[in-house]
């Protein structure tokens, strides 16, 4: 359990990863809090050329909020996400989400967009990106480009990024007026990822429902306003169209099961936060 | 709830009067750590002393087999694992691997056959038991070749330049499947894959079946799974040509039993394995007595390597291949009375140990073997044991150690009487407990209950423990559409195991070949230094419990001093230190017998101090007293002399001493004559003390989820006297947790072809500090008889009770019948949520 040779860089500037990036390609990954990574370095599951530090570039380690969006830079530890005073009031859906990321000891080394770039299939981070129409600013040492989260996540641990970029930041829209949010998640214990994840956005024209840990990324479905059976039949459809699977901790009949009451939980709850 | 603040410690608690005319005390014990202050006339055993252990291990200071320094130029290990659970090794290429950067050799089954010979097996077949696989791998995980490299990257480098050619074969994955004759042998020399099959029988059962008013029966399959240390295994490993002599460090716990193996493996007599503990465990619970086949493996490749050579196994590795609990399959029968007194029992048990019978196995069969009427009054007994081989990871020490199979199945079974014959499950139990007045009590298949009051824990735990709060709490819940549920469990707890148990799956008439085994020894040493110090050594080889500080109070005692004068040492040096086959750190043996021979020894020593101060201070020896750091005449405190003077004197003034009482240092060796070999009937006195646990508890099952909330948890024990009470709430805590992991959490799960499923921490779930929540305590004491300070085993118990308690009230709170562990989410919701409906819309590939 001892990574196979690898070289380190410690980015002095931004500039400096691009170039690494755009030379190594596949062969590069960008450190940036390191607890997935790590232990898959150690497995040999993951192999790189080269690790890309990013932690000690002072441009990707800010938060920074307007009228509209929360722009959250590369370096943003998890717990440092968590603990910015103005979080719930900004985002209360992500404030819901944060403490359900691991455990605090590896909230405090791991990344917000380390999280998104890693897109397991059942982290809370990807899903709220998803559920609040967020976006990821990707960069490479030609240009710059913006992708809405439906779009970036595209398999188990596989995303739209190129081999040459990296993830400056990302981007969640600000709470809201009149909107309301819910988040709600089951796992084996404390800590685990999720076996179901949701997160739900209501509003006056109906409900945004995104589901994790189920399908191979998160997925989100548009509701119109729907109470009683037809947000059973809506909840059920869902369901099925996940394609769960069975696995060690749980069968794709209990998955579904979960999404069907689990997500009705989260919608109703999403509801009366609207009030 | 007044009561259950009093310490075990108080006088104030007794209440009653065992058979052995002792008094049974009461109290509870919170989890922390009593910090009792010392009168001078009461004794340090029974008080929770600060731990001797904790400032060095607190401070990062702990000296665990990884931190240990190694000889210069010493080189590391890695170790090729097969990735088949049964495949043919047609060829193994290791050329690159020789040639690699840093690599100093290569090591496959040729060098291990060539040097050394195979384990010896506990059944009497001809097959052979290496710790590297030669012609045939036969479970993930099983070594295949070592590399030894300047450090353990390159080592591990290397490891992927070596070119393994398998041809897979099926795997057998169900011990049920195993018993099929018509499946290839995994062993050529077993013919099928029954390693041994073995029927006993007690009393008449015959007679009891066919006159039962009722027979209640269930079914079993306990699944495998682990008590995972935090520290994995580790050893350093040298070979000293000049003298044929290997000189291996490892964090082994012992039976030092398997010293005999290991030495017999390597070829060399016992004097020349040097053995040798490092002073501090990070765990054990059982598993590192698996660490023997790699002391073998890594000797033979000290010896290859030409230099001393340092493995320690990674968490990978220990998940799939150190050492896990049998997986068994049970079919229990009870002829039972139309008022639920139970009659006769018939155990249809079959043991899988795994890919290789690996010493002591199959001994998780057989440590309960004179147990299996649990805490009952059961005098009619059947047993089949069969045992298997199958393609999974071989089977070893792990606490409880045939405990939780066993009582698994028989606790299953009472609830089970209870449900049938519409009876309370507390009146069924109550109804078929030994009684007090019987003890010591012969069970059915040979043990000797010591002591106890079962009827008296029972009582006491339900009036303390709120048992009747705890029924009503029921109702409400039920009446509100929740789903909750009560289950308890009453275990006889075994510890001090009888070195002669094991032979029990052996015939009379092989066990009268092979000669009859027996007993446990346990020794102590305690040396007085030319200051009059004071030096304790056992063979105990602690895994983290607090023996030293435990021995200090012991001697501490004897001698009128104070822990803090005690040094205490308890590493192990095969060469230099008193051992035997029994020494070691397995069946909760350290309280009960270790504890006795230090006391024992520090006596010896006492005595003859005693004699050497009544010539010193002119008056009888008898008059002599021990206290406060002197030693005085009694009645007469100023006629005193220092301990520590007196101590000394046989360094300094040996000529002072009469003949006889020289008193430098005492060794004793100790084994209670109870625990003798197996009768020509198969009778068996499998361990020496028995405790007694009665546990219950309330559990609410989550209508959407499935998720297990266990909401109340009382547990009952009678240990015995208690030493130290906080370490034994340490125990009783521990186990419980371990006990959560077993029943809602853990579980070695294999696919069907036999690939291993559980190889990270993110498939083997252990339950958090989250998870746990905190056991109520509550004890009684009845000592034993049989043990020098009336103190029995308490390491394992909740091991054993807590997984079928918490099973039998899931089944009460869910109302079901066949329930297997662990009780995931996801299999209790097959009981709670609808059938799903297939959906008109989209269907999923599923």
């Amino acid at each position: 359990m001892k990574p196979a040779r690898f070289d380190y860089l410690r980015a002095g500037t931004l500039a400096e990863a691009h170039a690494t990036l755009a030379a190594d390609g596949d062969d590069a990954r960008i450190l940036a809090g390191g607890q997935s990574l790590l232990p898959m370095l150690s497995m040999r599951m993951a192999r790189p050329k080269v690790l890309i530090d990013i932690m000690h570039l002072p441009e990707l380690a800010k938060i920074e909020a307007d009228a509209n969006a929360i722009r959250i830079g590369a370096s943003v530890r998890q717990a440092k996400l968590l603990a910015w005073p103005a979080l719930h009031e900004r985002q209360p859906l992500l404030a819901a989400a944060l403490p359900w990321v691991g455990h605090a000891q590896t909230r405090s080394r791991g990344t917000v967009c380390g999280s998104v770039a890693h897109a397991d299939p059942s982290a809370e981070i990807p899903l709220v990106l998803l559920a609040l129409k967020g976006a990821i600013h990707l960069s490479s040492r030609q240009k710059q480009r913006r992708v809405p989260a439906v779009d970036f996540f595209t398999g188990i641990m596989s995303t739209a990024r190129n081999d040459d970029e990296l993830i400056e930041g990302i981007e969640a829209p600000c709470r809201t007026p009149g909107h309301g949010y819910a988040f709600r998640e089951f796992g084996r214990r404390y800590g685990d990822f999720a076996i179901v994840a949701c997160a739900a956005v209501a509003h006056a024209d109906g409900v945004r429902l995104a589901i994790g840990g189920v399908a191979d990324f998160p997925t989100v479905r548009d509701y119109p306003d729907l109470s009683g059976t037809a947000l059973d039949d809506a909840l059920d459809g869902f369901a099925w169209e996940l394609d769960a699977r069975d696995d060690l901790h749980a069968t794709g009949s209990f998955r579904r099961n979960l999404v069907r009451q689990l997500g009705r939980a989260v919608v109703e709850e999403a509801r009366r936060c609207r009030a | 709830m007044s009561r259950s603040n009093r310490g075990p410690g108080s006088d104030a608690g007794v209440d009653s009067i065992t058979n052995d005319g002792a008094p049974a005390r009461r109290g509870a014990v919170s989890g922390e750590a009593l910090r009792l202050s010392k009168a001078d006339d009461k004794s340090w055993i029974g008080q929770s002393v600060e731990r001797i252990e904790d400032l060095t291990l607190l401070a990062g200071r702990g000296r665990y087999i990884d931190d240990v320094g190694v000889p210069p130029g010493t080189l590391h290990a890695a170790i090729l694992r097969s990735p088949h659970a049964h495949a043919e090794i047609r060829a193994i290429n290791t050329e690159a691997a020789r040639r690699a950067h840093g690599v100093a050799a290569v090591i496959t089954a040729a060098d291990v056959t060539k040097l050394s010979a195979s384990l010896v097996v506990g059944v009497k077949a001809p097959i052979e038991c290496w710790p590297i696989a030669g012609g045939r791998v036969r479970y993930v995980g099983e070594p295949v070749a070592v590399v030894v490299a300047t450090d353990r990257y390159l080592a591990e480098d290397a490891l992927e330049l070596i070119e393994v050619d398998y041809a897979p074969l099926p795997a057998i994955v169900d011990p049920l499947a195993a018993l099929d004759p018509k499946l290839p042998p995994l062993h050529e020399g077993l013919g099928g894959n029954i390693a041994s099959d073995r029927s006993f029988r007690y009393g008449d059962p015959e007679r009891a079946f066919a006159e039962a008013a009722r027979k209640v029966s269930v079914s079993i399959s306990y699944p495998r799974n682990s008590c995972t240390p935090i520290e994995t295994y580790g050893i350093v490993a040298t070979y000293d040509p000049g003298e044929d002599a290997y000189d291996v460090l490892a964090n082994f716990q012992g039976p030092f039993s398997l010293h005999a193996v290991m030495a017999r493996a390597l070829k060399v007599p016992g004097n020349r394995l040097r053995l040798r503990t490092p002073p501090d465990s990070g765990g054990s619970f059982g598993i590192k007595q698996g660490v023997f086949p790699y002391v073998v493996l890594i000797g033979v490749t000290a010896r290859v390597a030409g230099g001393p050579v340092k493995w320690v196994e990674d968490r990978l590795e220990h998940l799939c291949a150190s050492v896990s609990a049998t997986n068994r399959v049970t079919q229990l029968e009870a002829a039972v009375d139309a008022d639920g007194r139970v009659r006769a029992l018939s155990y249809d048990q079959i043991e899988d140990v795994g890919a290789h019978i690996r010493a002591p196995e199959p001994a998780t069969l057989y440590r309960m073997h004179g147990n299996l009427t649990g805490a009952y009054d059961i005098r009619h007994l059947t047993v089949r044991n069969r045992v298997v081989v199958t393609n999974k990871t071989p089977t070893g020490l792990n606490r409880g150690f045939g405990g939780p199979q066993m009582y698994y199945a028989l606790e299953r079974l009472m609830q089970r009487v209870a449900v049938e014959l519409k009876l309370d499950p507390i009146d069924v139990i109550r109804r078929n407990l030994v009684p007090a007045k019987a003890f010591p009590y012969r069970t059915a298949s040979g043990a000797l209950l010591d002591s106890g009051d079962y009827s008296h824990a029972l009582d006491v735990a339900l009036a303390d423990g709120g048992f009747a709060e705890l029924k009503k709490h029921r109702d409400v819940a039920r009446a509100q559409g929740r789903i909750y549920g009560i289950g308890c469990a009453a275990v006889v707890e075994p510890s001090v195991s009888n070195m002669g148990y094991i032979t029990t799956v052996l015939t009379a008439e092989e066990r009268r070949r092979a000669g009859a085994k027996n007993g446990a020894q346990a020794t102590a040493t305690v040396a007085f230094d030319p200051l009059g110090g004071v030096t304790v050594h056992t063979a105990s080889a602690p895994q983290g419990q607090g023996h030293r500080t435990v021995l200090a109070q012991i001697v501490a005692d004897a001698f009128g001093l104070a822990p803090s004068d005690i040094r205490t040492v308890s590493e192990i040096d095969t060469a230099r230190d008193a051992w035997s086959i029994a020494s070691g750190n397995y069946s909760s043996r350290f309280a009960a017998a270790v504890g006795g021979a230090a006391h024992l020894a520090a006596t010896r020593l006492k005595e003859k101090l005693a004699h050497t101060a009544a010539a010193q201070l002119n008056v009888p020896p008898a008059e002599i007293e021990f206290a406060g750091g002197r030693v005085r005449a009694r009645g007469n405190p100023d006629n005193s002399i220092p301990f520590a003077r007196l101590a000394a004197t046989s360094h300094w003034s040996p000529g002072m001493v009469a003949d006889g009482n020289q008193a430098l240092r005492e060794t004793v060796f100790w084994t209670p004559p109870e625990l003798t070999a197996p009768t020509e009937a198969d009778e068996v006195n499998s361990s020496l003390c028995h405790g007694f646990i009665f546990d219950f508890c309330g559990v609410e099952v989550d209508r959407v989820t499935g998720a297990v909330r266990v909401d109340k948890y009382v547990t009952m024990h009678d240990c015995g006297r208690v030493l130290h009470p906080g370490m034994v709430a340490g125990q009783i805590t521990g186990g419980f947790a371990q006990g959560i992991g077993a029943a809602l959490y853990e579980e070695f799960a294999y696919s069907p072809d036999g690939a291993f499923l559980a190889g990270t921490f993110a498939d083997y779930l252990l339950p958090t500090t989250t998870e746990v929540p905190t056991p109520t305590i509550l004890h009684i004491e009845t000592p034993s008889p049989f043990t020098p300070l009336g103190a029995k085993g308490v390491g394992e118990g909740n091991c054993m009770s807590t997984p079928v308690c918490l099973a039998n009230a899931v089944a009460d709170a869910l109302g079901i019948t066949a329930i297997d562990l662990p009780m995931t989410p996801a299999k209790l919701a097959v009981h709670i949520h609808p059938t799903e409906r297939v959906s008109g819309r989209v269907r999923g590939r599923s």
